[in-house]
């Protein structure tokens, strides 16, 4: 138990481990730690920056559901005018059409009017001709007598 | 047991345990004691069991340390991770000056003090015997239980300390922190009569840390063992006492856990404060 040269020997031997400590096992093994603690720094950095990038994605994506939404009503609402609009010119248009066959119709059944008439006014000329031939039992020249019929017939 | 031609006592067996295996010199031949040789002597085992434990830890480390990758790592490198991040985390607390010296030093400190203390927890006749049959009578395997080692640690510590010092603040510094303080005072002439009181107080101060350290670490572990042996004296008796003894060994064994945990990490953050102080400018 007493102080004897071993001292020495254990001084040396203290010496020569912290040197080897210090030289060899600590800057390695710190140094791995600290590159660990880098990239796990890193990693964490990483992962709170994309979870704000999830955030703005998000965002991004409700702007453009919303501005999807509100285009297609805008489309919807387009449309909605659009088809009124193409009921309306196509009632005007077909308002046109009904009116062109109707006034169309008019003329002819006019002008069949005033055929059926002047056949008629011919026929009534020709009857009351025929008439007026057999009252008098005689021909009465139509030719002299073509303006007395005819002013008869256009007061028919 | 004892040796050889030696009764069987309790005295004898006690003395035994607590004799170191010497080589002496002008003497050939290993010795329990060398009458004429005086310092130089060398305690084998003290010698043989703290550089093997040396060995033992700078190999380790050393291997996890090649092998240290960034990424992953495995339980070993885990473990040792642990320590070291430990040992940093004490320093950076304690010493603030840049030193790449005080981590590395704090953590040879830690780690082979525990594993020296460890081998108290070894059962005390286990490696002696194992040493008799070998041809080996004494065998002290707590290197801590040897005032060689603890002294020289500290004494290691305490050069240290005066290196830094006078890094740090210069000789005359170093001479002034040790003459003007705690007692200072304007009047050069008071000064003077103050600078021997100092010198004799910063003095004892100074020398009180190195002593203190290894007094601690080398009382608390000369007291474990001796504790031990007197437990396994126990089992020489008789069954009862024996069973009590086989009692007091597991717990006395489980509180020297802490006992010998805490003794290596006294022993560094003492270190870690002492250089510290030495390292700061008043």
């Amino acid at each position: 138990m007493n102080i004897n040269a071993t001292l020495i020997s254990q001084m040396i031997s203290f010496a020569v481990f912290v040197w080897f400590c210090m030289k060899f096992v600590w800057p390695p093994l710190i140094a791995a730690i600290e590159a660990r603690q880098k990239s796990i720094a890193d990693g964490l950095a990483d992962a709170a920056r994309a979870s704000k990038d999830l955030d703005l994605a998000q965002a991004k994506a409700k702007d453009h559901l919303r501005d999807a939404r509100k285009q297609s009503a805008e489309l919807l609402e387009q449309a909605n005018r659009r088809r009124s609009q193409i009921i309306e010119e196509a009632q005007g248009e077909a308002r046109i059409e009904r009116d062109k066959i109707l006034a169309q119709g008019q003329a002819e059944l006019e002008a069949a009017i005033n055929r059926a008439r002047e056949e008629l006014r011919g026929q009534v000329a020709v009857l009351a001709l025929a008439g007026a031939e057999q009252i008098l039992q005689r021909s009465v020249d139509a030719k002299a007598h073509a303006d007395i019929l005819d002013k008869l017939a256009s007061k028919l | 047991m004892a040796a050889a031609g030696e009764e069987l006592t309790s005295v004898g067996y006690i003395r035994h345990h607590l004799t170191n295996l010497q080589v002496c010199a002008g003497e050939s031949g290993l010795h329990t004691h060398c009458e004429g040789a005086g310092f130089w002597t060398f305690n084998i085992d003290t010698m043989f069991w703290s550089a093997l434990l040396g060995i033992v830890f700078i190999s380790l480390f050393r291997m996890v340390a090649v092998k240290a990758t960034t990424g992953v790592p495995g339980r070993l490198q885990c473990f040792v991770e642990m320590l070291v991040e430990f040992v940093a985390k004490t320093v950076n607390n304690t010493f603030h000056a840049r030193s790449r010296l005080i981590a590395p030093l704090a953590l040879t400190i830690f780690v082979w003090v525990f594993l020296m203390n460890l081998m108290d927890l070894v059962p005390v006749d286990l490696i002696p015997y194992a040493a008799t049959l070998v041809g080996l009578e004494y065998q002290k395997i707590v290197p801590t239980t040897d005032l060689n080692t603890t002294f020289g640690l500290s004494i290691g510590v305490f050069l240290l300390i005066i290196f830094y010092s006078i890094k740090v603040k210069g000789f005359t510094g170093f001479i002034k922190e040790l003459t003007l303080h705690p007692f200072h005072s304007k009047n050069p002439f008071l000064q003077a009569i103050l600078i021997p009181f100092n010198l004799i107080l910063e003095s004892v101060t100074l020398l009180a840390k190195p002593i203190s350290l290894s007094m601690r670490l080398f009382g608390s572990m000369y007291a474990g063992e001796l504790i031990f042996i007197l437990i396994a004296v126990m089992y020489s008796t008789n069954l009862v006492i024996g069973g009590l003894g086989g009692v007091l060994q597991l717990g006395w064994a489980i509180f020297h856990i802490l006992v010998i945990t805490l003794q290596a990490f006294i022993f560094m953050m003492l270190t870690i404060v002492y250089m510290s102080m030495a390292s700061q400018d008043h």
